[in-house]
């Protein structure tokens, strides 16, 4: 039976500028179970990576809690957290930017060992086992252990970041993006290799991203974002086959597909995302949505559960 | 020999990046043609040379390191190698233009909008007057859907999508035959990607321009070209219509990257990613350039650069096992 790992409810970060405050996660909510992945979808600015790290508490929430094993995670103090970071990781967007340019291969990788003082100084000759284990998981040749990112193109930088992320045996992994700046043939190198680890060691993965292939190829549900608010949450396949939020169908309509047969019958947005500082009441989309109505723009619309699993935040459904 | 409909032709490109420690080998070899009008996607992942065979045709490689070792370019019937610098300039931006990748910072960050799409038509047309190229840079904002009252406003103002719009105004300024088009949404978000791409192809429509789309994403081509080149180290591997390359691609590595993308209407457990990596352009195999990473690879594939062979009367392929298809076909 499914466990529920992680639970967030009524997930509310803001940050506060001089242009007002900005919504970047705003009340969100969804729950995830062991060894699942969730597909977390929006465009640049939706607050998708501000969601990933607020969870992990690499930023403080404003409001609302997140459960994970059952223990509320969100009113937990310092040391805690710090003993959390051994349960849930992250994989970062930025193979060139998230790797230190001075710490070789091996002390990337072993650093989280010896703060989470799983291993000590002394004992050189087990952590060292222990990180060309994790050289060899992802598929990288020991002889790299000394060498410095800047030696290193893209894809095998993110097999360190990913050999970094499992140092610690993590349960659960905010994946943020962890392929767009790769090649197609490096991406999907990378996505393989997930999707391995995830069956070998069971992980629990929130993965986030813009490219709605990707995400389809891998995650169990999908969630898409606009604005800070989750507009529409489905199983994957429901999703593709049935989006029902015109945002989710949008999205869905603006990939480019690989195939010249294919008969694209596009749904095309007028304008951009709006700003998230200081949103007025009613739909964020109200303003792009081909369908909108005054009821649109009288008050948040809550998400709604259409058919089980199916939730929709629109007035339309 | 060149036909009436022909705009560009080039024959056996070769670009060199010469530095003290090592020669890159950018371009291999190139030789493509394009006819007024149409669009060729030109496809490669990073450090297979896209943007350097773009360069090359307005001749805008940076020198030193770049230098053309060898080969020609003719535009419209004019050896292009041979032009002066000051021809060259009433070429480019004019009958050729660029649109380059990255819209956050090809724009002039301390002049608005309107100032720099008159700077285009100001180069090109010096007969006409003020007034008239103020109206010919406000039609331009106009046609790419940014209100004209906002041509006083600086590129900060703009997001990202609004600023590759001014960009593709700039483009299409002095309406230009050839527009060379370096990953034009590769920054932008899929909404606003099909929202440029749309406006990229319905003007190129009005106007009847031919353009070179340089793009890493297959779907991005199979929408928006008609023909493809595939490019791997600096060769033209595969080259076809959209349905010789997506229904029957022939080279090993064209067949690799249509396997590596996770498709949308089609149920694929598992992808089938290309093994290895792209070789380092300043040690380049002697044969096959894809040989290392090629799962049919033979020991002649090793040895012998294989040449380019004609599968159909639009197909061609850089790859031995074609040759099977040639004479059987």
């Amino acid at each position: 039976m499914a466990e529920p790992l992680l639970k967030v409810e009524h997930l509310k970060k803001y940050f506060h500028t001089n242009q007002g405050t900005l919504h970047a996660v705003d009340d969100v909510s969804f729950t995830l179970n062991k060894g699942e992945t969730l597909g977390v979808v929006g465009e640049s600015g939706c607050g998708k990576t501000t969601l990933g790290r607020t969870i992990l508490r690499l930023h403080e929430p404003t409001d609302g809690k997140v459960f994970f094993e059952g223990r509320e995670i969100t009113s937990m103090g310092k040391q805690e957290v710090k003993a959390l970071r051994r349960d849930m990781q992250i994989i970062f967007q930025d193979p060139f930017a998230s790797l230190n340019p001075r710490m070789t291969i091996s002390e990337t990788i072993g650093e989280s060992l010896l703060i989470q003082k799983i291993y000590t100084r002394k004992q050189g000759a087990q952590l060292k086992k222990r990180v060309l284990e994790l050289i060899d998981f992802v598929g990288l040749s020991p002889r790299l252990v000394n060498s410095y990112p800047h030696e290193l193109d893209g894809g095998r930088r993110q097999r360190i970041g990913i050999a970094r992320t499992l140092a610690l045996d993590p349960k659960f992994i905010v994946c943020d993006e962890p392929v767009s700046a790769l090649d197609v043939s490096i991406q999907a190198q990378i996505l393989n290799l997930m999707q391995d680890l995830q069956d070998e060691f069971g992980l629990t993965y929130l993965f986030i991203t813009h490219d709605l292939s990707v995400v389809k190829h891998l995650s169990n549900t999908i969630v898409v974002m606009y604005l800070g608010q989750i507009v529409e949450h489905a199983p994957s396949s429901l999703l593709f086959e049935k989006p029902l939020h015109p945002y989710t169908q949008a999205l869905l309509s603006a990939i480019p597909v690989p195939d010249p047969d294919y008969a694209v019958n596009r749904v095309l947005l007028q304008g951009e995302l709006t700003s998230p500082v200081d949103p007025v009441p009613g739909c964020r989309f109200a303003k792009r949505c081909p369908y909108v109505s005054d009821a649109c723009r009288k008050a948040d619309i809550p998400l709604k559960e259409v058919q089980p699993g199916h939730f929709v935040a629109c007035t339309l459904v | 020999m060149s036909t009436v409909d022909e705009l560009i032709r080039i024959e056996n490109l070769t670009v060199h990046y010469e530095t003290d420690d090592a020669v890159v080998h950018a371009l291999n070899d190139i030789s493509l043609s394009m006819k007024k009008g149409e669009t060729l996607g030109l496809v490669g992942e990073t450090g297979a040379g896209k943007t350097t065979l773009a360069r090359s045709i307005l001749r805008l490689i940076p020198s030193p390191p770049g230098i053309i070792k060898s080969g020609r370019i003719f535009f419209e019937g004019k050896d292009m190698l041979t032009l002066s610098e000051a021809q060259m300039r009433s070429i480019r931006g004019n009958s050729i233009s660029m649109i380059f990748q990255d819209p956050m910072t090809s724009l002039n960050p301390v002049m608005s909008v309107g100032d720099q799409i008159m700077e285009v038509v100001e180069a090109h047309n010096k007969a006409l007057g003020k007034e008239e190229m103020e109206k010919q840079a406000l039609s331009m904002l106009e046609m790419v859907g940014i209100p004209a009252s906002r041509s006083h406003e600086y590129p900060h103002q703009f997001s990202g999508g609004m600023k590759q719009r001014v960009i593709i105004a700039i483009a299409l300024a002095c309406n230009p035959i050839l527009l060379i088009a370096d990953e034009p949404t590769t920054a932008l978000d899929v909404t606003i990607q099909a929202q440029v791409l749309d406006m990229i192809t319905a003007l190129k429509n009005r106007l009847n321009t031919a353009m070179l789309l340089i793009t890493h994403d297959l779907g991005v081509v199979a929408q928006n070209c008609d023909r493809v080149a595939i490019m791997y180290a600096g060769q033209i591997i595969e080259l076809g219509t959209l349905s010789d390359i997506f229904k029957r691609p022939t080279h090993p590595y064209t067949k690799g990257l249509l396997g590596s993308i996770p498709s949308l209407n089609k149920e694929v457990k598992r992808l089938s990613p290309i093994k290895g990596m792209m070789p380092d352009p300043t040690d380049l195999p002697p044969g096959c350039k894809f040989a290392p990473r090629c799962q049919y690879a033979s020991e002649v594939c090793k040895q012998d650069v294989p040449p380019s062979y004609q599968v159909s009367t639009t197909h061609q392929v850089r790859c031995i096992l074609a040759r099977e298809e040639v004479h059987n076909g």
